[in-house]
């Protein structure tokens, strides 16, 4: 590492020196004789703006600045899964290990484990010819995820040289001879830069849902494999549970949890509890298909801006490999304001509420790095996908203000939050009537052929009639119940059982925490057939609203969260008895 | 020797620039003697090859550009800190106030601390007792919390955190649902108290309540009062928490921070961003609020292998009662929950006047139930919880519609909300209500609903601790048994609260 230039002012995490003249954008440098971790934000003329990764105490004018020549990047390799990182890939049990409970300055950590040792094995023979992204050898990270190790981007040629066993990270495990005659020797680390997007074969139309378990996400509001979706709320309305709950249930077969900015506790929660629940998917530990980045709000500001790349490089990286990833960014409010914060230090114009004119353009950057995708390689047909959810915290739950508005513009899926149903007690607070999702069509066939024909049906028969228990309640509270007829208030009590029986839902409960695709049909199916019934019925003049609510099946129908997913039958007998007891009524 | 600068150029508020300058660095303390001799302190905010902008701790009054001389110490603000430190006031820069010695360090420590390793952090699961029913019952606070206060002008948030301090303690229950003997005598619980520009009463009204109760010994007082300089108020919290990690993580204490009122701390916040001529956010809150709020709530907590916590009650005011002011947002934002006080329940006398709908506590569901309070608390709390939102609204439906146009089912509600505020949240300062206490008087408020409504209770809960009915003549032996023992009890635990804090 070379000197290169002399600090001239620092600012909080802005340090401006002189002397960089041969300094690129987002090079990282190292400040002062601590070697803290910085990245070149700005040039002019001699002198370059850098934010620094940690916290710049004692750091002062005339102190060096030593170049390394490369963009901030991440290691990618096996050992990835069941690590938690800071916003700048340091593992936070060593950093723990190098400074005790504090996180302190200028402690230089690899992102991965360079003594432990991988059995690998290769799938490829000397002298076949291999094109960037092809496969070279398979690892088992965890019992849970078979590791592939690719060609890096950038090179193609023929196979000079590949082993199989055990080997360190570092440990050349194949060298690749090219056009050229150039030999390039690869390793299972290899490096990112985090800001770059990965380069794919091709991208495609997202057609598969995300299925998370949680009733209102996936029949309501569903979110596409390879999709990007959105939570606001104001505090308290549950937007980390929600966040927590998909990255716990959703059939994603990797994970990667962005902490940015948020709570110590939260991410020592996740933390504690991951390693211990099981997935519903495949019965094994959550930890084994997770990696977490963990930049908590008192941590350094300018390493919350890298967490979300970060996590997202990462992410790709196991997209390529042909795995479905969904990434969860919480928050990325706190991601814009320390744009903000930089952007202010930096003296730039300011836009919209203080925050950069370049807001829209970055959060876009970030979510079009999601897609369903053709991995890069020659030989096989890989499809992987990265499904990107960020949390959006609105000041005073304000859904006007620039974050939200800018992400709305390129996510499709929005799950807006409120307070009122928080207050309630009504969870997942998620509002039926504001939320919406844009992947409702390119979806529709997997639900025709997976779950059931009249999916569909059943789904846009319940969301109107929530729609319609809007208006009716304004006209209850104005002129009483008595004021309607037997056909709205009927649509009233369905409403009413849909919101407690369906969309309700306790994340915290073993069994209510995860309900399959199937039974959520069910569910609703068995939910609008009382409806459907009792259609035929309500217009009868001797027709007693009471009488119908009293009948067994109707708890029955209130309790059938409760049925086993495995027994169909019980739904179907549930069904059978609802028609006969409703049918009942108008003999009587 | 280091230098002395006689060059300031500019003075701006609480900001000074100073000028040829060489070999400082950021966060520096810096010196300033007056013309007169005074000695002022301030830090570096922004250092440059030749000039440093300083902002003071002390107001800029009587400064000028010519005659003051810079001297700048080559360290950063410190607090010497040593267990001799509780017992003690000090001013809101860390001077005893209280006429007695100074302190004698142990060793000083950055007063801004470094962030926790989220990794080494312990998860707060020990249910910490308030004796408040609308907190312990309905939005538990667990030791290593940070639960702040969001109150308005003219509402009693000292007395209640006058009384959170006095009373909190760490009991256990036993599996039979009744207190253990003996628990919440703790000898290594400390306070530890920061006001920020708050009145000279309000001060000294914590003053006076912790030496009336012998509290003072185990605590340790930082005041900065709304006479004192502003931008001291930026240091005064920082103190405080420094001490108490020192306490709780050094001398395995646990600390209860409380910190008083975090909206004077902003709007000072405030005045040197505007100083600095930064580009404000909203309401001309710098941009950097949400991360400089997250530095002091981010210290509550627990650590991994250690004995101490630190649990934080922050008070702030809502300027207008407005809970979406950046100041309460960004707060709410970062702790684990709030506790709202309504000004409605206020004006009607009800003591403490928390409004427990809109409060919440993050952290509760891993500090109650079997094993930390009792098995039913959970049922308890969530019927409550709906009983009481339910009740509300029918209230305002009966000032539409009136009180005849109701339900049976409806006047019911309307009864228990009438009664939840009257007897459950209503308390007096000097009531310490046990946990086991606040449930039973939770399930009898429960009992004025007819039965089939208790949806969030489960049914066998409702066979052992609601009893038969109301009269209890009819009722088992165990029922009213069962609520004799808590009140024997409370007023035991009181006692011994108070012999603790007057040992």
């Amino acid at each position: 590492m070379e000197k290169q230039g002399t600090i001239i002012k620092v600012s909080g995490p802005l340090v401006v020196a002189k002397g960089m003249e041969g300094a690129r954008m987002y090079e990282v440098v190292r400040v002062s004789e601590k070697k803290l971790i910085g990245e070149i934000i700005g040039i002019e003329g001699g002198e370059a703006s850098i934010q620094v990764y940690e916290e710049t105490g004692g750091i002062g004018p005339g102190e060096p600045v030593y170049s390394t020549g490369q963009t901030m990047q991440v290691e990618l390799g096996p050992g990835l899964l069941q690590s938690i990182y800071d916003g700048i890939q340091r593992p936070l049990p060593l950093l723990q290990k190098e400074a005790g409970e504090y996180i302190t300055r200028g402690i230089d950590v690899p992102g991965l484990d360079r003594k432990k040792t991988w059995d690998f094995k290769s799938i490829k023979n000397k002298g076949e010819n291999v094109t960037e992204g092809d496969i070279l050898v398979e690892v088992q990270e965890t019992s849970l995820i078979m590791h592939k190790v690719m060609v890096p981007p950038g090179i193609n040629g023929s196979i000079k040289e590949i082993k199989s066993g055990s080997h360190t990270i570092k440990d050349t495990i194949a060298v690749i001879t090219d056009a050229e005659g150039k030999d390039h020797e690869i390793s299972m680390l290899q490096k990112w830069p985090i800001r770059n997007p990965r380069p794919v074969k091709d991208k495609s139309i997202p057609s598969k849902p995300l299925v998370s378990g949680t009733r209102i996400l996936d029949t309501l509001f569903p979110l596409a494999k390879g999709g990007a979706g959105c939570i606001p709320g104001p505090f308290g309305a549950g937007k980390t549970v929600t966040q927590q709950t998909l990255a716990k249930y959703c059939d994603a077969e990797i994970i990667v949890y962005i902490g940015c900015g948020e709570r110590g506790n939260e991410m020592t929660d996740v933390l504690m509890e991951f390693p211990e629940l099981e997935d519903p998917n495949t019965g094994e530990k959550l930890m084994k298909r997770t990696v977490m980045v963990a930049n908590t709000s008192n941590m350094p500001v300018a390493a919350r801006e890298a967490s979300i790349y970060t996590g997202v490089t990462i992410a790709e990286y196991y997209r390529d490999m042909g795995y479905d990833v969904a990434l969860m960014a919480d928050s990325t409010s706190r991601w814009a304001e320390a744009l903000r914060e930089m952007s202010g230090r930096l003296e730039e114009m300011p836009g919209e509420e203080g925050y950069p004119a370049y807001l829209g353009s970055r959060t876009a950057q970030f979510y079009e790095r999601s897609g369903t995708v053709k991995c890069l390689g020659a030989n096989d047909d890989r499809e992987g996908s990265l499904t990107l959810i960020g949390a959006v915290s609105p000041p005073g739950g304000d859904l006007s203000e620039p974050v939200t508005q800018n992400t709305l513009r390129v996510t499709k899926v929005f799950w807006g939050l409120d307070a009122k149903l928080a207050y309630r007690r009504h969870f997942p607070a998620i509002n039926w009537l504001t939320s919406y999702t844009l992947y409702n069509d390119n979806i529709k066939d997997f639900w025709k052929n997976e779950i059931a024909e009249d999916f569909e049906e059943y789904r846009t028969q319940a969301m109107g009639i929530l729609q319609e228990e809007a208006k009716l309640e304004e006209i209850v509270r104005l002129v009483g119940m008595e004021a309607l007829s037997p056909k709205e208030r009927l649509t009233l009590e369905t409403a009413k059982s849909l919101r407690e029986d369906f969309l309700f839902q306790n994340a915290f409960d073993k069994i209510d925490a995860y309900t399959p695709l199937k039974k959520q049909y069910w569910m609703l199916k068995s939910i609008l057939n009382v409806a459907h019934h009792a259609q035929k019925v309500i217009e009868h003049e001797d027709f007693n609203f009471d009488e119908l609510l009293a009948l067994p099946v109707m708890e029955r129908v209130a309790k059938c969260k409760n049925i086993d997913p495995d027994k169909e039958d019980e739904f179907k007998k549930l069904w059978e008895d609802t028609e006969r007891e409703i049918m009942g009524l108008q003999k009587a | 020797m280091q230098k002395e600068y006689k060059s300031i150029k500019s003075i701006a508020g609480p900001l000074v620039m100073i000028e040829g300058v060489e070999d400082i660095t950021y966060e520096e303390l810096v010196e300033i003697t007056t013309a007169s001799g005074d000695v002022r302190l301030g830090k570096v905010l922004e250092a440059r090859q030749g000039m440093a902008v300083a902002q003071m701790f002390e107001s800029s009054q009587g400064l000028g550009a010519e005659g003051s001389k810079a001297r700048f110490l080559g360290k950063s603000l410190q607090l010497g800190v040593s267990k001799d430190m509780l017992g003690r006031i000090f001013d809101g820069r860390g001077r005893p106030i209280d006429g007695g010695a100074d302190i004698i360090p142990e060793k000083k420590i950055d007063i801004n601390g470094n962030p926790l390793n989220p990794n080494a952090r312990d998860y707060p699961s020990d249910f910490y007792q308030t004796g408040i029913s609308t907190i312990d019952c309905m939005n538990t606070l667990v030791r290593g919390q940070k639960l702040p206060i969001f109150s308005g002008a003219g509402l009693p948030h000292a007395r209640l955190a006058a009384q959170i301090a006095r009373q909190a303690k760490v009991v256990k229950v036993d599996d039979e649902g009744n207190i253990k003997e003996g628990s919440g005598n703790e000898e290594n619980f400390a306070v530890v108290f920061a006001a920020m520009g708050v009145t000279f009463e309000e001060a000294e009204y914590f003053t006076n309540e912790f030496k009336k109760t012998g509290a003072i010994e185990r605590s340790v007082l930082y005041i900065n009062t709304a006479d004192d300089p502003v931008v001291e108020r930026i240091a005064t919290p920082r103190m405080a928490l420094t001490a108490a990690e020192y306490l709780a993580f050094e001398k395995g204490m646990h600390v209860l921070v409380i910190l008083t009122d975090l909206t004077n701390y902003c709007e000072a916040l405030r005045e040197v961003s505007a100083a600095r001529k930064e580009v404000p956010g909203r309401r001309g809150y710098p941009g950097y609020l949400y991360t400089d709020l997250a530095t002091l709530y981010e210290r509550a907590g627990r650590v991994k292998g250690k004995e101490g916590s630190i649990t934080q009650i922050p008070i702030l005011t809502m300027p207008e009662d407005d809970i979406t002011h950046p100041i309460p947002d960004l707060t709410g934002y970062i702790t684990e929950g709030q506790i709202v006080l309504a000004r409605d329940l206020h004006a009607q006398g009800i003591y403490p006047n928390i409004n427990v709908l809109p409060s919440l506590s993050r952290l509760k569901d891993k500090g109650i139930g079997p094993g930390k309070t009792r098995e039913d608390h959970s049922g308890v709390m969530n019927q409550l919880f709906a009983a009481y939102a339910r009740g509300k609204e029918v209230r305002e439906l009966a000032v539409i519609l009136g009180e005849a146009a109701l339900s049976e089912a409806d006047l019911a509600f309307l009864k228990f909300a009438n009664k939840f505020e009257d007897v459950y949240v209503r308390q007096s300062e000097n009531e310490d209500r046990d946990i086991i206490k606040s449930l039973t008087m939770g399930w009898e408020l429960l009992k004025i609903l007819p039965k089939n409504e208790l949806k969030r209770v489960k049914e066998e809960h409702i066979a052992k601790y609601m009893g038969e009915d109301a009269e209890a003549d009819t009722a088992s032996d165990a029922a009213p048994a069962k609520e004799e023992v808590p009140e024997e009890e409370q007023s035991a635990t009181e006692e011994e609260a108070k012999a603790e804090f007057s040992s």
